[in-house]
């Protein structure tokens, strides 16, 4: 992580409180400073992320970016795990710290429920209630009710659903949950939108569109903390290139902090994501983050990244541990396999995280699934290797060598040169040539 | 492998003495005994990680219990001897393991099932049975600083026949480890058994002294004998040992029990106690420092009825944001309240019981430092009567009050 430079418009950030590092066994003392923005005026920087740097590498549309937030001094591109209910599955604090890890995503529904907003407000906000000393992110809760609940249902008014604690019929608006939000204090906020599945068509997709763009103003209007958080709002309109592009445009207009490029990652084909993701970079303004929600597998990240995307979140590299799937170069290892048991090697040869330096596969393969400790170290290893994933894209479109971190990514996966077309469709509009990594088409 | 007294209480202390293991070569420190040694799955703690683990107190945390029944099936011994044995297999290279063919988690002896061949366990694979020489072969490829000969463990309630079939067999077994053992016993520990039985016990130990082992692993306890006797089945085992030789007891999980271990003269201790408090919420709380106050008068703190341990799933806890003890130094107390663990009990969090490990572990240590602070100071009755006091009071108060 480079030092903290200084600041490129010191005018809007008054001043840098230093944090205690945090008491970890190995903390090192020095290394990131945390900056906290104070006193912002509100007439400044209504919806604006502080010193937005985008200027740090680019290749085509990628672009790699320094992202102050204020909790922390991020680097996109980047992955954020998600700590659903206030926790990683099985991390604590400073080994999160020592991976590399910069933004953390809360769920809002799991947490208005446990341990309750109110809560969480009462004792100073997530970040003291977790004691996490860098970023957070909130989503909305909207999502969560629409894919957990059985009784949700959309209206104008907001997202109704029966409560899970004692089945009362309840009601999150846009207001509710930038309320929520708000109290829970995260560095970044999503507004709720209409988020309706990729696989669904229809009037519902633009009905769904329309009613998140009416809803962005009502997050606008309730969001009572604009110099400590910043909104995203969530680009819908499913895959249909002129919803989507209206979306856009209405987002733009309210000049937001940041953008979010929602309603994928839902078992859409592979060939439509892309083509949105590409659509949305290309309209949204360079000068705010993209945030594509819900992604995902490594191979995706990549893409997107290529694409212009800067940020993304997802529960696969933590369940898949729990399943003792271990993420690596060529793909996956898949550590319940009996072909594991006698495998003296380390999950990853190039992995220099703790895992990888004190376990072999065979030791790993006992362990996975049956003890917790198995589904830690997995978990430990695989957000590690999305860490290194997000340092190296970032590192890579720095240096001027991203074509080249693409093309050894690729062959590490496709050793044969078997690259799926989309990736290959989708490379081509990113201006990456990766054609020393395809074979040659057997016609 | 060295082990010296380095104070013995004797007199009115009874047979309490405090020593100094010489594990690791003489150029690294001892580790003073009483001690913990911390429970394992498969060598590795169940919850706290190698580098949480490596955060608490040494040399303290460095004795780890290991169980040869948790390799039965995998990794096979080829491969573990491949890797190294258990040190490198685990990454834990300061650490010493001190391996007892018992489980007292999961694999508790089955004592029917055992017969003259080996003996039998329930496992979460199913009812196994371990011959002396797998059972050799396994260790020699794991590599423990320490290992006891097999055990034909007895529950209290068997016919005294099966008792005296138990400690003959064990004692055949112990000279069949003896005589695979390719140190001749330098690592061994001599299992003494003898169930409920004070003459079985006696001469149990008698015959175990005499063989040409490093120290003592006593088995057979913990299997539903009764706490008053347990006292003088101990005594007549230490008194019929050699005095400097380790001792290591399992079965004796609690405060009360460990104190009345090592009145009765037992070195090393492994526990059940942490793990069940870490799964059940439990946080350990009781203060061990008692030789430092003079007053006797132990104030009831409102919110506890238990002085020992608090219950984190409990609403009461739900907006504390104290430490679980003010002033420890382990990480969950440095960094973490009992709001956030008591939300993460609520939720099902795994991140919960490795902050309990953690923290429990940490406090249990610190326990057997005080404890052989007392007994250095020749303060050992003094302490534990004050400590099975303090425990009590919470009753006799409830008692006054109502």
């Amino acid at each position: 992580m480079e030092p903290l430079s200084r600041p490129r418009t010191p005018s809007f950030i008054l001043g840098f409180s230093r944090r205690e590092s945090f008491r970890s066994p190995t903390a090192k003392g020095e290394g990131e400073r945390v900056g906290v923005v104070q006193g912002v005026r509100a007439s400044y920087f209504l919806f604006d992320i502080k010193g937005c740097d985008f200027t740090l590498g680019k290749f085509n549309r990628a672009r790699a970016a320094r992202l102050t937030l204020p909790h922390f001094i991020c680097q996109t591109p980047l992955f954020m795990p998600v700590g659903t209910q206030g926790t990683i599955k099985g991390l604590t604090n400073n080994q999160l710290e020592e991976i590399g890890c910069q933004i953390i995503l809360g769920n809002t529904y799991h947490l208005a429920l446990r341990p309750s907003a109110e809560l969480i407000d009462d004792l100073g906000g997530l970040h003291k209630f977790m004691n996490w000393k860098r970023a957070l992110l909130t989503d909305s809760g909207g999502f969560q009710m629409v894919s957990l609940l059985h009784l949700a249902d959309i209206t104008e008014q907001g997202v109704t659903f029966q409560s899970p604690v004692d089945g009362k019929p309840m009601l999150l608006t846009p207001e509710e949950s930038i309320q929520i939000q708000n109290k829970i204090g995260a560095d970044i906020i999503m507004a709720l939108d209409d988020v309706v599945k990729t696989t669904i068509t229809g009037p519902r997709i633009e009905e769904a569109m329309y009613r998140t763009l009416r809803w962005i103003d009502r997050c606008i209007a309730a969001h009572k903390r604009p110099d400590a958080q910043n909104l995203f709002g969530i680009v819908q309109g499913g895959l249909d290139p002129v919803l989507r592009d209206i979306c856009v445009r209405g987002f733009v207009d309210r000049n937001l902090p940041g953008y979010a490029i929602g309603g994928l990652a839902g078992g859409e084909d592979k060939d439509s994501f892309w083509r949105v993701v590409a659509q949305c970079t290309a309209a949204l303004p360079e000068d705010k983050p993209r945030y594509v929600m819900g992604v995902g597998y490594p191979l995706d990240i990549v893409v997107c990244s290529a694409l212009g995307a800067d940020m993304y979140d997802c529960v696969y590299p933590t369940r898949t541990a729990r399943f003792g799937t271990a993420l690596v170069p060529e793909g996956v290892l898949r550590l319940k396999n009996q072909a594991m048991a006698n495998d003296e090697r380390p999950i990853d040869s190039t992995c220099t995280c703790m895992v990888c330096r004190n376990y072999t596969r065979a030791y790993l393969h006992c362990l996975v699934t049956k003890d917790a400790m198995g589904s830690q170290l997995v978990s430990y290893h695989n957000l590690s290797y999305m860490m290194r994933l997000s340092k190296d894209l970032h590192t890579s479109l720095v240096e001027g060598q991203f074509p080249e971190f693409v093309q050894g990514f690729l062959r590490a996966q496709f050793p044969k040169g078997d690259v799926p077309e989309w990736v290959c469709n989708a490379m081509e509009v990113a201006g990456v040539d990766i054609s020393t990594c395809c074979a040659p088409i057997t016609s | 492998m060295r082990f010296a007294v380095t104070r013995a209480c004797g007199g009115g202390g009874g047979r309490a003495r405090a020593g100094a293991l010489y594990i690791g070569g003489s150029t690294t420190a001892p580790i003073e005994t009483p001690s913990l040694l911390i429970l394992t799955r498969k060598g590795l703690p169940t919850f706290v990680s190698c580098d949480h683990l490596a955060a608490l107190p040494t040399p303290d945390s460095l004795l780890l219990h290991v169980s040869p029944l948790h390799f039965l099936d995998c990794p096979s011994s080829k491969t573990i001897s491949n890797i190294g044995g258990l040190h490198q297999m685990l990454g834990l290279h300061e650490h010493f393991f001190v391996a007892a063919p018992r489980d007292s988690l999961e694999s508790l002896p089955e004592s029917e099932g055992t017969n003259k061949l080996g003996a039998s366990f329930e496992t979460p694979c199913g009812r196994r049975l371990i011959k002396p020489s797998a059972y050799v072969e396994k260790i020699a490829s794991l590599k423990p600083n320490l290992w006891a000969s097999m055990a034909d463990e007895v529950p209290a309630w068997v016919s005294d026949k099966r008792n005296k079939t138990s400690v003959d067999r064990t004692l055949r077994w112990l000279d069949e480890c003896l005589a695979l053992d390719p140190a001749g016993g330098k690592t061994m520990l001599g299992v003494v058994v003898g169930g409920s039985n004070i003459e079985e016990r006696k001469h149990c130990a008698i015959e175990v002294a005499t063989r040409n082992v490093s120290g003592f692993w006593i088995g057979g306890f913990g299997l539903g004998e009764n706490v008053e006797e347990r006292s003088a089945l101990l005594n007549v085992v230490t008194d019929n040992l050699p005095e400097e030789k380790v001792r290591f007891i399992s079965g004796l999980s609690l405060p009360e029990e460990v104190l009345q271990g090592v009145a009765s003269g037992i070195d090393l201790f492994d526990s059940t106690y942490i793990y069940h408090l870490t799964l059940g919420g439990f946080a350990l709380i009781f203060p061990f420092k008692i030789l430092d106050h003079n007053n006797l008068d132990f104030q009831l703190d409102d919110t506890v009825g238990d002085r020992t341990k608090i219950n984190l799933r409990a609403t009461i806890y739900r907006k504390d944001i104290s430490p679980i003890v003010a002033n420890c130094s382990c990480f969950t107390c440095q960094n973490h309240t009992r709001a956030y663990i008591n939300h993460l009990l609520n939720v099902h969090e795994m991140l919960a019981h490795i902050l309990l490990e953690i923290h429990n572990t940490h406090h249990y240590l610190g326990f057997f430092r005080a404890m052989r602070e007392a007994i250095k100071g020749g303060k050992f009755d003094l302490f534990r009567q004050r400590f099975v006091e303090s425990r009590r009071i919470h009753l006799t108060s409830a008692v006054l009050c109502s």
